[in-house]
């Protein structure tokens, strides 16, 4: 009963840990502007905008989609702000589609996010409630066990996020938005970097930056009129289940099997690693590609690690990852999932320059957030549905 | 010359009151008692420390309320190595999980009285209060947790709270 | 397009200060109240998605633990917006026309009295040029209220009159805080609180909660006996900036009103989600009411204004007419940003 759905335009910002020669407004079109140009459109042509960030607090700003509307030409148009945290980029561009498949709109232009360098993430993640037990030393403080716990239950050897870390940080290299970018990049320099939070090495942490993603979506009718090749939508997904409770997986959270499961029986995937050519995936701190390697599907439960020591997941293994470099290279956080969704999509249209894999007809994109706990997904081939 | 205004500082303040709720008021009344307040989920008995007052997996109400003891295992745990806003103590310290005797899902505290390097997954720890006078409704009257000296705990016996 | 329907509406009785309960403990029997009204189980509803802010709950990801309420395992399809429930509302039905669900739960939670709202709500400013000088919401309310006297034919009086149905009418309301009788002379005398505005033209500082079930089709029809089927839903943005506007008149209102079909055909009774009375005559004006539609039969915004929740609430109340018999067609209205930059209008049917 869905319409079909295609990108066919996509635009992001050079990341940086400080885009101080741009406003909010400024980040933001210059990431719609990209993607309007790519599609040959401009503000006019746009039906609809959905944006979506991840805490307001980043920014000090309540609700800024609202002060946002005049920057993306939204006035007399129908908006909506998405926020279901880290995974936020990724449904926003799930619900900017839906609004293409149920029938109501023909072009859609989704924007995400962020521009911490306007307040202070780490004080807005740790706001200090007086009943509240501290978050320890924000995400990494918080993730960090959950990896100890991986480790130990999947024996997965200690250098393993060091070679994810390695992976991404010189794929970055051949990804000009990317906002750390280290030459030369070696083993031995990620190895030794100092660890912040035991076990988790400086080099093997995702940055805070300043950046926007934006695409437009279209429907089969207006797809058929733009100007570069559509990267057609076969599937989205999303699933959440509770931060905690009594027996929770956290390393391997039911959400994201779940999550992908509904994905790939509406995609018709049967087995991800042979189907999918390419993948971008949320990896904020190295050793998650090695979990989600697994909670995807791709490799059995505790041998996600095998992939990664094996080189499967580099640029020139049998089932490339974060070609892009990933999260660990530019964590624009509400930005960070449409990122993900956003070069898979640029993979399947052959336009992701000097990171592009050759041919890749299809691929998967996806988010997460929360404590481990929101998941939003999809996967967008060169072939129509 | 125009010059480009490229940053300005503009001071947010806003004040407010935060209410704990029922449960949390509970388990807050029970800490200045020198007590740990859970409840129980009335569908699969599952004990919640500190309880929020609902099932998370079943969206009722955890009415029954449970004392656990002060006393856990280490199901995991990270060692803080860089400073952070917000937080008084110096780094290192380590900051785990803790799965109380009586409790069914661990309960997030710091470790204390043993060198961060020693501290390990299955360790047995107890808990240290404040002086019994200083005893209040807040985190805080629990200090820290310190290594108790038990055989550690077998990696099956949490491996479910992992 | 396909048919779809709210079903069940429950909501937290409106107060001043929730000070017993959390928002998840305020949420728990509400969202059991609309599921058990609606007869769709829990684990069958296909879509769950909510609305609520950050910055009325004052720490980040205040949206996390509300999930809780609705015990979300085995894992749910869900979504969140950082807006009004009426938004949230908006998405449920864009899954369900998708075909990919036929039913959904939509909830809101906010309290307004955890922080100071009129100063809360200054930071959907420009956080550049106009929210470093903090104008707070009433004031700017009061600017548009001064603009609507000046160039409409708003009065202080119909203002007044307005403030006075609404409580009257909240009467009958056993959820609503705000209600009684007031005499429109007397409250004329008052003083101003922001002139134009006097504090029977502002709305009370409200905690609140409520649910809505959506379903599609048959569902629909075995979900509720009558049940409210949406015949159209819109939503527009307008200008931030508020010198960008006519103030005086709602311009998105009357585009969501065109698209939504609210200029064709009778209302028995419309629910305006205008927290200030002059923004319920402007809206009454933006959508053409004739004098014979039952404005805000539950007291409105001016009885209770749980911001975040109070939108998703007009669309329950409005729902609820039709579900107990009372009318055959109404409109709903909710609001977002300041002096009404954002509206959503619902027509349903019986």
């Amino acid at each position: 009963m869905a319409e079909r759905c295609a990108v066919i335009g996509v635009g992001q910002t050079k990341h940086d840990a400080k885009r101080i020669d741009v406003s909010m407004p400024g980040l933001v079109r210059e990431a719609a502007l990209r993607a309007l140009a790519d599609a040959g459109l401009g503000f006019a042509d746009i039906d609809a905008v959905v944006i979506g960030k991840a805490p307001d607090m980043f920014e000090g700003v309540m609700m800024p989609e609202l002060f946002l509307a005049d920057a993306l030409g939204c006035s007399g148009k129908p908006m909506l702000r998405v926020h279901t945290a880290g995974s936020v980029g990724g449904s926003t561009a799930i619900v900017a589609a839906s609004l293409v498949q149920a029938g109501v709109h023909d072009r859609v232009l989704t924007v995400a996010y962020e521009k911490q360098s306007e307040s202070n993430a780490m004080w807005a993640l740790t706001v200090r409630i007086p009943f509240q037990q501290a978050v320890v030393a924000g995400a990494g403080g918080y993730f960090a066990p959950l990896i100890r716990a991986y480790i130990r239950r999947s024996g997965a050897p200690d250098d393993t996020g060091v070679r994810t870390a390695l992976k991404d940080r010189t794929n970055a290299l051949a990804n000009p938005y990317a906002h750390l970018v280290f030459p030369g990049i070696t083993f031995e320099q990620v190895a030794s970097s100092p660890m912040l939070w035991d076990p988790i090495r400086y080099l093997e942490t995702c940055p805070s930056s300043d950046g926007a993603c934006a695409m437009v979506l279209a429907s089969e009718k207006a797809a058929a009129r733009a100007p570069g090749r559509p990267a057609w939508i076969h599937a989205t997904a999303m699933k959440s289940e509770p931060t905690m409770f009594a027996g929770r997986d956290q390393v391997n959270p039911r959400a994201g099997r779940d999550c992908a499961a509904e994905l790939y029986r509406k995609a018709g995937i049967t087995n991800p690693r042979r189907d999918f050519d390419v993948a971008e995936i949320y990896v904020p701190f190295s050793w998650f590609e090695a979990m989600w390697m697994e909670n995807l599907g791709f490799a059995a439960p505790n041998e996600g690690w095998k992939m990664v020591c094996e080189g499967a997941t580099a640029m020139d293994g049998d089932m490339p990852v974060n070609c892009s470099g990933g999260v660990l290279s530019s964590n624009p956080i509400g930005a960070s999932g449409m990122l993900r969704f956003a070069e898979a999509a640029l993979q399947v249209r052959g336009q992701a320059g000097e990171h592009q894999i050759d041919g890749a007809r299809r691929a998967l994109g996806h988010a997460y957030g929360g404590g481990s706990q929101f998941f939003s997904m999809w996967v967008v081939a060169s072939e129509r549905p | 010359m125009t010059e480009i205004v490229k940053s300005i500082t503009t001071p947010i303040r806003l004040e407010y009151v935060y209410r704990p709720g029922r449960a949390t008021s509970r388990f807050l009344r029970g800490l200045a008692e020198g007590r740990i307040l859970g409840q129980r989920c009335p569908v699969t008995g599952k004990v919640y420390v500190p309880p929020r007052g609902a099932s998370p997996t079943h969206g009722v109400p955890t009415e029954e309320e449970v004392e656990v003891r002060d006393t856990g295992t280490v199901t995991t745990f990270c060692i803080v190595r860089i400073p952070s806003e917000g937080l008084s103590i110096p780094p290192p310290f380590v900051a785990a999980h803790i799965l109380l005797d009586g409790a069914d899902i661990p309960f997030f505290a710091l470790i204390h009285e043993c060198p961060f390097d020693q501290v390990r997954m299955g360790m047995r720890v107890k808990a240290v209060w404040v002086s019994k006078e200083e005893l209040a409704p807040t985190f805080e009257s629990i200090r820290y947790f310190k290594p108790l000296d038990e055989p550690d705990a077998p990696f099956e016996s949490y491996r479910e709270h992992l | 397009m396909r048919d779809v329907a709210i079903v069940s509406f429950a909501q937290a009785p409106n107060v001043r200060c929730e000070t017993e309960r959390n928002e998840v403990e305020m949420l728990m029997p509400v969202v059991a109240e609309a599921l058990a009204a609606s007869g769709i189980a829990r684990g069958e509803i296909g879509f769950t998605v909510s609305g609520s802010c950050d910055y009325i709950a004052g720490q980040p990801f205040a949206f996390v633990s509300g999930i809780d309420a609705v015990g979300p395992w085995p894992p749910i399809n869900e979504s969140h917006v950082e807006m009004d429930g009426a938004f949230a509302l908006y998405e449920a039905w864009l899954k369900i026309q998708s075909g990919e669900v036929d039913s959904a739960l939509v909830y809101a939670f906010g309290k307004s009295s955890m922080g100071d709202i009129a100063e809360v709500l200054t930071l959907q400013l420009d956080p550049y040029t106009v929210a470093p000088l903090w104008p707070d919401a009433v004031s700017l309310a009061a600017l548009q209220a001064r603009v609507a006297l000046d160039r409409s034919r708003v009065t202080e009086r119909a203002m007044a009159e307005v403030a006075a149905r609404s409580r009257r009418s909240a009467k009958a309301n056993p959820n609503a805080q705000l209600r009684g009788d007031f005499d429109v002379d007397a409250l004329l005398a008052e003083p101003y609180l922001v002139a134009p505005l006097r504090k029977h033209d502002c709305p009370p500082v409200t905690d609140g909660a409520a649910a809505v079930v959506l379903a599609a089709g048959e569902l629909a029809s075995r979900s509720c006996a009558r049940p409210a089927w949406i015949r159209g839903i819109d939503h527009r943005i307008e200008c931030h900036s508020l010198g960008a506007r006519d103030l005086a008149r709602s311009a998105s209102t009357e585009i969501a009103g065109e698209k939504a079909g609210a200029f064709t055909g009778s209302f028995d009774v419309a629910e305006l989600h205008a927290p200030f009375t002059h923004q319920e005559l402007i809206l009454c004006s933006a959508l053409r009411m004739a004098p014979s539609v039952s404005v805000n039969p539950s007291g409105g915004a001016l009885a209770a204004n749980a911001v975040m929740v109070t939108g998703l609430i007009r669309l329950g109340e409005a729902a609820a007419r039709i579900h107990a018999g009372d009318a055959r067609r109404v409109l709903a209205h909710a609001t977002s940003g300041p002096c009404l930059q954002q509206n959503l209008v619902c027509v349903m049917e019986a």
